[in-house]
């Protein structure tokens, strides 16, 4: 019986040996881009919003990649903004060998483990939107963002909350999550320095019911409340804050830059002010154009994160261009791919992105807005141009 | 330690938890009844509740949409929508029982379980999955009105909304509606008579499924109603709203001990004090080293604690009948 098996055996691996030949003959093959990012819950219209981004980016910019001679894609995944399935993506990111740029993702507690998988094949993610420090504090070769950070955030909400909304004591209430406790934090950490008085410092998973961490807030009567977390929680804190009767004035970073802040707070969150690391498309001029195809191609106006999601994609396929002519016109490495991309220099529509030896954008844009009775007119107060801070030995 | 400031509070902590405890123990009612006639912990129930305040919030809307809402007297709007969750959360659990729980009666007991859990699930989505088509959100706002908000005022630190009033005079009224109708009336001995024993019941002539189905129609409706109060007073809601009170409300139906109507008041009193407390006095007690994060850690430690001293719950033995 052996010996007859042997030419099965050789039937099948020249079969195995002759289909990637017959396939690289006709062109160098596909080049994916891959998305990772909530496309269902309760974030999904952000996450959509970088993906659609990065799909209008890919039009835009895949010519030179396809000059080269590779078919490029775009391959969209649904993180649902939860770490386990992020990572469960990821494994099959990194399984497709054609994926040579990941795109995400939009939470922060999603990115770090997702990209402990990308590293292992050296596979390069550029965020959009994660502001965590420890996304390019880990000093990972292969991940990379193109927005601020929140420990720069956190501070210029208290510089803010001292400068403009003249507090001298501050309440600051968290969701514990990594996002939320993290930019608390930081918020925490400038207020004390700036000399202000922290009043309070609390976490709550809670929903609903706000009164037993509202009734001390209102006790010690701050100047200025921070909500470190998401809308889903803050509108109805503050809500029942003023329902209460606190009198202070409110404040939250990114987390809450979104127009269900505005339809589940009501008339409580009018007038309070956020920062956030991606203003609305009309505060970058360059990216008038961007906003227009946008809007012709899907029927709606591009979300927070979306212009981010088209910069950081057009800096992969930038990274995947000078990577191919570096491999002399081949498919190139993954671990290639990354370093080319560290070394882009872009100017895009959301500002000009030029990595620093972490993967942090040099210079970064820090915006802070006051809610309006519409969501469209929320006012922009101030807007400032923050260099990354440098990485702290860990 | 700031003792002024804890002294300032302690009324407004006080109301606070009595809200919420009343809350608890309109929930818990569905639970323990359910519980003292079947010894099944119907984990549905939560989902029951969260139902009752859609059906709250879809009626404010509706009412808002079609500008009718501003005309009509508020507490009559209220009266209408607690009304509203009632009938819809009490034939919801109705349906329920005589769709996941009859069928599997004679089973063992875990199994009626799994099915209430699966219900729970099924609930939790189906009304993601209609309020995502029908308004393209699911966490929704109950409207707010200016009567019920007005605050009564008792110097600097203490004072209470119109509502909570409201929520505590609500419970107050249903909690002895509920002991009264079990206590005092022919139905009420019938449905004794069934948690008591089911084959002796129906040999004495009761009709042992429909006074089930009656278990569970009062049950779903204070769980119901529970849900319309639980958003006016806390105002936003989403399909998940009830997974939390409806594990808290099930320790307070224990805390007080299962079967028992009274004990289902006082566990949910106990259990919304316990939390109130907790969230406002901990980070004031220990420096900030232990904040409201900590409250559940707190209030369930508490709880195990009379568990073991009292492992039939607060009442579970002074009160021989079970509801």
């Amino acid at each position: 019986m052996r010996w007859t098996l042997t030419p099965v055996l050789a039937v099948l691996a020249a079969l195995v040996l002759v289909v990637p030949l017959t396939a690289e003959a006709q062109g160098k093959g596909t080049i994916k881009v891959a998305t990772q990012s909530p496309l269902s819950g309760e974030l999904a219209a952000l996450g959509e919003g970088i993906k659609l981004g990065t799909q209008l980016a890919v039009e835009k910019f895949k010519g030179p990649v396809e000059k080269a001679g590779f078919k490029v894609e775009l391959v969209p995944f649904d993180d649902q903004a939860k770490p386990d399935v992020g990572v469960a993506n990821a494994k099959n990111i990194i399984a497709d060998k054609d994926i040579l740029v990941v795109i995400g993702h939009l939470n922060s507690g999603v990115a770090i483990p997702s990209s402990e998988v990308y590293k292992e094949v050296s596979l390069v993610m550029i965020s959009p939107a994660n502001t965590n420090p420890l996304i390019t504090d880990r000093g990972l070769p292969n991940v990379n963002r193109v927005c601020g950070r929140d420990d720069v955030q956190g501070a210029v909400a208290a510089q803010f909350a001292k400068d403009n909304l003249k507090a001298k004591s501050v309440y600051i209430v968290h969701n514990k999550n990594q996002y939320g406790q993290g930019i608390a934090e930081f918020f925490q950490d400038t207020a004390k320095k700036q000399g202000m008085q922290v009043l309070g410092f609390e976490g709550t998973e809670e929903r609903a019911n706000f009164d037993p961490i509202l009734t001390p807030v209102k006790a010690k009567n701050p100047d200025v409340i921070f909500f470190g977390g998401e809308y889903p929680q803050a509108a109805p804190m503050f809500r029942q804050a003023r329902e209460k009767g606190v009198k202070s004035k409110f404040l939250g970073p990114d987390g809450l830059d979104s127009t269900e802040l505005l339809k589940l707070g009501g008339d409580a969150v009018v007038g309070m002010h956020f920062t956030t690391v991606a203003g609305g498309v009309r505060e970058y001029p360059k990216a008038k154009e961007f906003a227009d195809d946008y809007k012709k191609k899907f029927g709606k106006d591009p979300e927070p994160f979306a212009a981010q999601a088209y910069d950081a994609t057009a800096i992969g396929l930038k990274g995947l261009e000078a990577a191919i002519k570096e491999a002399g016109g081949k498919a190139p490495t993954r671990e290639a791919v990354a370093k080319a991309v560290r070394k882009v220099k872009h100017s895009g529509i959301t500002g000009s992105v030029d990595f620093d030896d972490k993967g942090d954008p040099k210079k970064a844009t820090y915006l802070i807005y006051e809610v309006a009775k519409e969501w469209k007119d929320n006012k922009l107060v101030k807007r400032l141009e923050i260099a990354a801070p440098a990485a702290k030995k860990q | 330690m700031d003792w002024q400031l804890v002294f300032a509070i302690l009324p407004q902590v006080v109301m606070d938890g009595l809200v919420l405890g009343f809350m608890y123990a309109l929930i818990a009612l569905g639970y323990t009844m359910v519980y003292g006639v079947l010894e099944l912990i119907n984990f549905a129930h939560s989902e029951i509740f969260m139902v009752g305040a859609f059906v709250g919030v879809e009626i404010l809307l509706g009412l808002k949409a079609h500008g009718v809402l501003d005309p009509l007297h508020p507490f009559l709007v209220l009266l209408l929508i607690v009304l509203a969750g009632m009938l819809v959360s009490g034939l919801l659990a109705v349906a329920i029982e005589r769709v996941a729980y009859r069928p599997l009666r004679g089973a063992p007991r875990l199994i009626p379980l799994i099915s209430a859990i699966g219900v729970s699930f099924f609930l939790q989505d189906a009304v993601r999955l209609t309020e995502s088509l029908w308004r393209n959100a699911f966490y929704l706002t109950y409207p707010s009105f200016a009567v019920f908000n007005r605050r009564v005022e008792f110097g600097e630190q203490f004072d209470f909304s119109i509502k909570s009033l409201l929520v505590v005079a609500a419970s107050l009224l249903m909690l002895f509606a509920l002991q009264f109708l079990v206590t005092r009336t022919k139905l009420g001995r019938a449905i004794r008579a069934v948690a008591e024993d089911q084959p002796t019941a129906s040999l004495m002539g009761i009709n042992v499924n429909r006074i089930i189905s009656l278990t569970f129609l009062i049950g779903g409706a204070m769980g119901g109603a529970a849900g319309v109060l639980f958003g006016v007073q806390y105002n936003t809601i989403n399909p998940f709203t009830g997974f939390i009170p409806g594990i808290k409300a099930f320790t307070a139906a224990v805390l007080g001990g299962i079967g028992n109507i009274p004990g289902a008041m006082v566990g949910g009193l106990v259990l919304g004090l316990l939390e109130a407390f907790a969230a406002s006095y901990l980070s004031l007690f220990t420096g900030g080293a232990f904040g409201a994060e900590y409250k559940d850690i707190f209030a369930f430690s508490i709880l195990i604690l009379i568990l073991i001293f009292r492992p039939r719950g607060l009442l579970g033995e002074v009160v021989r009948e079970r509801a």
